[in-house]
């Protein structure tokens, strides 16, 4: 059973700022060792999230961008999100699909996936991220399967933002055609996961600590891992989430990682003011992230605004979606706005994107995979 | 002049396409390198026109096609042999090239080469009437094995992919130049023109770069510099100026001396 020690971790959040707070030697020796380009230890990915080393931002923002382009070239890639199904079993107080939310819910069949798609394919994407709310029962393994063999053609990349399952059924997805599977922990504070998941299976922290555990089990190529920002102290669940992928490189080195920053926006749920981090706070945390693990995927989504993503997209990420809706069937019927999950900032189109990240010296990349990879 | 299965080759830097910020920079450095060979990942390939507005963005086929160069598909994203070979025999329809730089990485971390794998597919491939120049580990066993079941070159690595940190494996290269019978492509890790150079002073036949130049400030005046490299470590190499091999030469100034104070007792 994965097990995190969170009171060493706690403190090591608490040290930042304490008493004994992280000083800007410390920073500089991070700074040096960060050079190297061989990461740096859960201590010193730490340090770099201190208030000390916000005076640092510039150092930080230009050994990320250089570490990230000697890995990931001058290459962004782009990938939309399809949201297939709004019903959820869950109680989550910050989600707008949440169970306790009266509003039209929906779940595509396969004619709307059919439109979606096409949709979807005449802007230009390969990569796709299929999305939808926790109900098993409705939107299951035969669903998804169903959806996945439909779309496999279509698209050289296909990634799943669902329920977590077990080994035999992500063994089932991966044979089918899943490439990647998402499951962002939200909190790793078990206490605030508790008061903020109150209903369902996602209730179960540990249920979902571990589905990564299983995902690599299955044999899947691409785990993608997050921590939903604003939850809790970020410090606390950075540190977390970079010991979760530490574990998980040691123990399941033929996966892939990729990590998303996703940060609390208004939807329809309540929406908690406390532990909300500002950009400046993300960008600090992206930058300390990309000095931690050179290697490692760096996700942005259109939670963010364009302003804020045309500053970052140079200093470290290397996936971005673009021209996002978080309702099912949005691609292919745009007038409805009553479903969404969350309210998207960045509302570009892909190709304003593609000449926003041509104008920064990037190459858009649309495909970087081939759908017998990992079969 | 550099002959890999009965292809010349008038210049001994080879290319790699990904991790440039545009098609039209690649295509300047690669009329800049003066390369005639560029290894692109199938992965990236826009194959059918089924997406045209997916291949507009992102077509680095089209402005390589314009030019005389040879192109080199590569099995990179392959974890095994299985997806190595079928990988191959997609590019092959896809180019209509049986030549194969043959990449297998099962660890999406490092970017590791898989030797078992690696054989394994090589061996099949071969068998297949591809032309295989495998990617693998400075390994000198490994590089005898592949060259043993009918490979056309072998590319050891010098540093792990993408580091710049120059011939880390140096001691291996040499073993594996000094036994080869065929070409011996340094690949990975020459992040500087000096360290292609002196790939090229052990009596490397050619280098692969590929992040050195697309991440480059100066790309185009890069791939200028790396040409220049190679072109001056060959020159020194066949001006003799490479280092003593591990082994003693067959005819030392003493040679004939010694043999002489043989013959007269």
């Amino acid at each position: 059973m994965l097990v995190f020690n969170a009171d060493q971790v706690a403190d090591l959040a608490d040290e930042l700022s304490g008493e004994s707070a992280t000083s800007s030697s410390q920073i500089q020796q991070v700074l040096l060792a960060a050079k190297q380009v061989n990461g740096l230890s859960i201590k010193q990915f730490s340090q770099l999230l201190s208030p000390a080393a916000e005076s640092f931002l510039p150092q930080m923002a230009q050994l990320s961008q250089h570490i990230t382009q000697q890995r990931f070239g001058k290459n962004i890639q782009l990938y939309i999100p399809l949201y297939l199904s709004n019903w959820c079993n869950n109680i989550c107080s910050y989600c707008g699909f949440s169970a306790n939310i009266k509003q039209r819910r929906t779940m595509l069949d396969m004619a709307q996936i059919k439109l979606e798609a096409q949709a979807i394919l005449a802007k230009g994407y390969q990569h796709i991220l299929l999305v939808t709310g926790e109900m098993p029962k409705l939107a299951g393994v035969d669903y998804l399967t169903q959806v996945v063999k439909f779309l496999r053609p279509l698209f050289k990349h296909i990634s799943l933002e669902v329920q977590p399952m077990s080994v035999a059924e992500y063994q089932h997805l991966k044979a089918v055609g899943v490439d990647a599977v998402l499951v962002y922990q939200e909190t790793y504070h078990a206490q605030t996961y508790a008061q903020y998941h109150l209903k369902g299976k996602k209730a179960d922290y540990q249920h979902r600590l571990e589905t990564a555990d299983r995902i690599a089990q299955a044999g899947i190529d691409k785990i993608g891992l997050g921590a939903l920002l604003g939850l809790y102290n970020w410090r606390f669940d950075a540190i977390m989430l970079a010991s979760h992928l530490s574990y998980l490189q040691k123990h399941y080195w033929r996966s892939r990682y990729s990590i998303s920053f996703p940060r609390l926006r208004p939807c329809l749920g309540d929406i908690p003011q406390q532990n909300l981090v500002s950009e400046k706070q993300l960008l600090q945390l992206i930058l300390a992230f990309r000095l931690f693990n050179p290697q490692v995927e760096l996700s942005l989504s259109t939670r963010e605004s364009a302003a804020f993503r045309d500053m970052l997209l140079p200093l470290g990420i290397t996936t971005m979606s673009a021209e996002s809706s978080t309702q099912p069937g949005g691609y292919a019927q745009a007038n409805q706005a009553q479903l969404n999950q969350f309210d998207i900032d960045d509302n570009r189109n892909t190709q304003q994107i593609t000449q926003v990240i041509s104008q920064l010296g990037y190459q858009t990349v649309m495909q970087d995979w081939h759908a017998s990879f990992s079969r | 002049m550099l002959n890999i299965a009965g292809r010349e080759f008038a210049s001994r830097l080879f290319i790699g396409t990904g991790k440039f910020a545009h098609p039209e920079l690649l295509k300047n450095v690669a009329q800049a390198s003066g390369s005639q060979m560029a290894t692109m990942a199938l992965k990236r390939l826009h194959i059918s026109t089924e997406n045209t507005a997916a291949a507009n963005n992102d077509d680095i086929l089209t402005p390589l096609k314009q030019l005389n160069i040879h192109l080199l598909p590569n099995t990179s994203g392959a974890a095994n042999a299985k997806e190595a070979i079928y990988a191959a025999e997609l590019a092959r329809e896809a180019l209509q090239t049986n030549w194969v730089k043959l990449e297998i990485h099962p660890d999406p971390r490092y970017l590791m080469p898989d030797g078992n794998e690696t054989f394994i597919a090589a061996k099949k491939l071969c068998e297949l009437g591809f032309v295989v120049l495998p990617y693998v580990h400075a390994d000198p066993v490994l590089c005898k094995k592949l060259e043993e079941v009918g490979c056309a070159a072998v590319m050891p690595l010098g540093a792990p992919i993408g580091s710049n940190r120059g011939l880390l494996t140096e001691d291996f290269l040499r073993i594996i130049i000094e036994q080869a019978n065929i070409p011996v492509v340094v690949d990975a890790g020459i992040g500087a023109p000096s360290h292609a150079a002196y790939a090229m002073e052990l009596g490397a036949d050619a280098v692969l770069v590929n992040s050195a130049i697309a991440v480059s400030a100066k790309p185009v005046a890069m791939a200028k510099a790396f040409a220049q490299a190679v072109e001056a470590g060959r020159c020194a190499y066949e001006a003799g100026l490479a280092e003593v091999g591990m082994q003693a030469q067959a005819s030392s100034p003493l040679t004939e001396f010694l043999q002489q104070l043989n013959e007269v007792e």
